[in-house]
């Protein structure tokens, strides 16, 4: 069993797992999926894109931020069966930017596919966009291996 | 004397029916705040008692003649000033638009008009005046690309209108197109030659020709800092030779949309936030450090416990996992040139290196640097972190003590405190909060290696005294002693003198303390230097710059970072100093630059180690002056910082929670701990943090992967009955 001490005016509580079984009465708010203040993930609440994702790393803002922008926001309103599939010069132009700065974009076959990764996951509703966000957030870091120390929300 | 008695008496009753009046004017009028309404007697003289007489009126007219005399003399004053006023700003920027016929209203063109403001209580006329025929024949030829677009189309119109207004400096003027074809030129210098004289006289050949290349090179933002600086030699000797004395405030200044002041984590979250949200952005970094943004927290951690020895060099840190990364938030080919950033057709981040700004012209809505350029901007953002705190009687000490002490906060402190720990053999730390107690773990971690004596004091009791409730303080330095360290709790430095090529430290309880080199980490003192020139609020409790719950000081001015002190909706005004805030409070502000008008909203957290047993994060108002509550369990192997980043991959923890958030609870392989915790062992668990039984902070001990629950918690702002009922949400015994 649990037991309780004070000292002073901290309180001190030790349990055991068996304490914590019982699921928890405390009661929690609900959230607003359209709060104006809230951080979003990949997706905003009205459909684009958030470039200013933590997820994305530094793709959107980096060198060749407005190729990946035009790809990727061309793969995110495809409505093709095969998504994104007439955005091959998009992905194409943006592949030769990267491949201007090795050094930013480490030159695997990640990135491409990376971005469709992303999209098909981020097609789950919003609030499992921390999924996808981990997705590109692992493709974003993997292939931008100097990606700043950004934080994801997933409430 | 009988007139005054007679004035008086018929002026007492008109007194009070007057006020009487008065009142029952507000009254009906509803103007019930407690005053009246300013009763002139003469605005009520019509209802004046019959009683009055000739006396009466004649004082009546005369009060009223005084009143509206002194009214009218006022408003005529305001008028026309601000008349006046009005007209020399028409008249200024008025000239500069003659000159060139065309172009959208850019940046630029606003410039003019503010312009005049600091012109005018510039430098005295008479300098200006001889500088004029040099000047001002460059400087309307000047202005004109400064309003192009393009610079492409620049060169045509430009060479052509030159050519119209003068003549004789068109050759040189058509030399310049090409490289005028960089940035642009602010109006300042032209509007405040060109007020003061008339239209420019063709000047004398060689000296255009000699401004040119100052005006042409000092154009590029960035390479006025080196080029304006020679240019500027000629142009002030060919000025003398005209026999004055001229200020340097006519070195050509450039312009930049958004202008970032500081180049660390703030600086550069605002940075990527404003590229994202504004396609083509430009955005200039100014900072007085020689490297680009890089990432603080491995400076007292991971860069350590590093195995390669040219880490001091590489700045390349292993993780627990094995994945390796720079402290640079980009590598150098991230950034384009500060020359090229006018050009780039998609905009860019620009960093100036090595450059202080030493002046804010809020009005003029521009810059300058120690080198004397200016740079103007449209948006701009402080983020200037601070300087360490020294402790007095160090600084008092002499240069002997301060040679050996170091203030720990940059990349140069890290290598050379990493050489003096491989050269000494006692070093000690003062100071006992976050970066006192993780460099005193990683020295420590190093003593075991090297023969080097590890020190730590300060004044708590405990080591995080100010942050942890008492009982994990305690804990928490038991740790540290364990990695090595040698704690001096409860000491205040009364006096420290250098003796034999050693230190002593005099404690004020009579202990005495020798040692080779000591690190102060005793706090960050907020670098509001900008705050007065800025003419910008500086808070007088929490200290840095008072802005908003948007982060914004003034119009067009924010603060991100440890400089800002804001207005937190949930938890109120703080100031925060940790990484992650930096980097939401960066972003944020970069938010609001491009126009989002968003308040400071998710709550930042933060995060130490000590040692590879003692792991937290921690969320909200975290201060051990404040009544808590914790919640614990017993650790299992697996409850540690180092399994926790092998998990995620990563070793700056806030980026943990991008890679995986809180995790659904995995069958523990360890046995599930049974039985009452008798000794006090806080292996793993969860403290709240009360501030009137509502949650303000949380810290997550050796529970990783758990903050958004946290987070979630501190925004609802509940308060909770059971505090252990809103522990269970965080699953502490999983994994």
């Amino acid at each position: 069993m649990s037991y309780c001490k004070q000292e002073g005016k901290d309180r001190i509580i030790f349990v055991t797992k068996e304490d914590h079984e019982a699921p928890s009465n405390a009661e929690l708010i609900a959230d607003d999926p359209n709060d104006p203040y809230e951080e979003h993930g990949l997706i905003l609440p009205n459909g684009d894109v958030n470039w200013n994702c933590p997820c994305l790393g530094g793709m959107a803002s980096g060198p060749c931020g407005s190729q990946f922008k035009e790809a990727f926001s061309c793969f995110h309103y495809s409505k093709e069966e095969v998504k994104g599939s007439e955005c091959i010069d998009h992905f194409r132009d943006m592949q030769e930017c990267m491949q201007r700065y090795p050094e930013l974009y480490p030159q695997d076959d990640e990135t491409d596919s990376s971005s469709q990764e992303a999209e098909s996951r981020s097609a789950l509703p919003t609030e499992k966009d921390s999924t996808a966000a981990t997705s590109t957030a692992e493709a974003a870091v993997s292939a931008d291996g100097t990606s700043p120390t950004d934080e994801q929300t997933a409430s | 004397m009988l007139k005054c008695r007679t004035v008086w008496r018929t002026l007492a009753p008109l007194a009070r029916t007057s006020s009487t009046v008065c009142r029952q004017n507000a009254r009906r009028a509803g103007l019930n705040n407690g005053r009246l309404p300013a009763c002139v007697p003469a605005a009520h003289m019509s209802t004046a008692p019959a009683g009055g007489g000739r006396e009466n009126q004649l004082y009546v007219l005369l009060v009223g003649a005084t009143c509206v005399g002194g009214a009218i003399y006022a408003y005529r004053t305001v008028k026309g000033d601000s008349q006046r006023y009005q007209d020399r700003i028409d008249e200024i920027s008025s000239r500069p638009l003659k000159t060139f016929t065309e172009e959208p209203a850019t940046p630029t063109q606003s410039e003019p008009p503010a312009a005049p403001s600091p012109a005018e209580p510039s430098p005295p006329a008479p300098d200006a005046e001889i500088l004029a025929p040099i000047e001002t024949a460059d400087l309307p030829s000047a202005d004109e690309p400064a309003v192009e677009a393009s610079p492409q189309e620049a060169a045509e119109p430009a060479a052509a209108l030159i050519v119209e207004e003068e003549p004789p400096a068109a050759e040189p003027a058509e030399a310049r197109p090409g490289v005028v074809a960089e940035g642009h030129i602010q109006g300042y210098l032209v509007t405040l030659v060109t007020t003061i004289l008339p239209e420019p006289s063709p000047p004398s050949e060689p000296t255009p020709a000699e401004l040119t290349e100052p005006v042409a090179d000092s154009e590029s933002p960035a390479a006025e800092s080196a080029a304006a600086a020679k240019p500027a030699e000629p142009q002030l000797e060919a000025v003398t030779e005209s026999g004055d004395a001229s200020p340097a405030s006519h070195k050509v200044s450039s312009h930049t949309p958004y202008l970032l002041i500081g180049g660390g984590t703030a600086s550069f979250a605002a940075a990527r936030s404003i590229r994202a949200r504004d396609p083509g952005a430009r955005v200039l970094i100014v900072t007085d450090e020689l490297v680009p943004p890089y990432m603080r927290p491995p400076l007292s951690k991971e860069l350590w416990f590093s195995d390669d020895p040219s880490v001091t060099e590489t700045l390349r840190f292993k993780q627990w996992n094995g994945k390796e990364r720079s402290i640079y938030f980009q590598p150098p080919s991230f950034y384009i040139n500060a020359e090229e950033l006018g050009s780039a057709e998609n905009g860019g981040v620009a960093v100036l290196t090595g450059k202080k700004v030493v002046h804010m012209d809020v009005r003029g809505n521009k810059i300058k640097l120690d080198d004397d350029t200016e740079i103007s901007y449209d948006k701009c953002l402080i983020a200037t972190g601070g300087v360490p705190r020294n402790l007095q009687v160090i600084e008092r000490a002499g240069e002997e003590v301060m040679k050996r002490t170091t203030l720990f906060r940059k990349v140069e402190d890290f290598k050379s405190l990493d050489k003096v720990s491989r050269n000494v053999k006692s070093i000690t730390i003062i100071g006992g909060g976050f970066l006192g107690s993780e460099l005193a773990c990683a020295l420590g971690r190093r003593s075991t290696e090297s023969d080097l004596e590890v020190i730590q004091m300060y004044p708590e009791k405990g080591n995080m005294g100010k942050v942890l409730p008492e009982y994990l303080s305690n804990w928490t330095t038991e740790k540290v002693k364990k990695e090595g360290v040698k704690i001096i709790s409860e000491a205040l430095v009364k006096s420290v003198v250098s003796k034999d090529d050693k230190l002593e430290i005099q404690l004020k309880d009579g202990r005495l303390v020798k040692t080779d080199h000591i690190v102060a980490a005793v706090g960050l003192e907020p670098n509001v230097d900008l705050a007065k020139s800025a003419g910008l609020e500086v808070d007088s409790d929490f200290g840095g710059f008072r802005v908003n719950a948007e982060l914004q000081a003034r119009s067009n001015i924010w603060v991100a970072g440890d400089a800002a002190c804001f207005y937190d909706i949930r938890l109120g005004r703080r100031r925060v100093e940790h990484h992650d805030h930096a980097v939401v409070s960066g972003r944020l502000a970069g938010e609001n630059m491009t126009g989002a008008n968003k308040p400071y909203w998710h709550q930042s957290m933060f995060w130490s180690d000590l040692g590879p047993d003692v792991g937290y994060e921690a969320i909200g108002i975290v201060d051990s002056s404040l009544p808590t509550v914790g919640v614990f369990a017993k650790a299992t192997a697996k409850d540690t910082p180092k399994a926790a980043t092998e998990e995620s991959g990563t070793g700056i923890r806030s980026e943990s929670e991008t890679e995986h958030t809180a995790s659904s609870p995995v069958a523990s392989s360890a046995p599930s701990p049974t039985g009452v915790q008798h000794k006090d062992e806080y292996g793993k668990g969860v403290i709240f943090y009360l501030r009137d039984k509502v949650v303000v902070g949380i810290i997550l001990w050796n529970v990783f992967n758990r903050m958004p629950i946290a987070r979630k918690i501190i925004k609802d702002g509940e308060e909770h009955a059971d505090l252990n009922e809103v522990a269970k949400l965080f699953n502490i015994h999983d994994d």
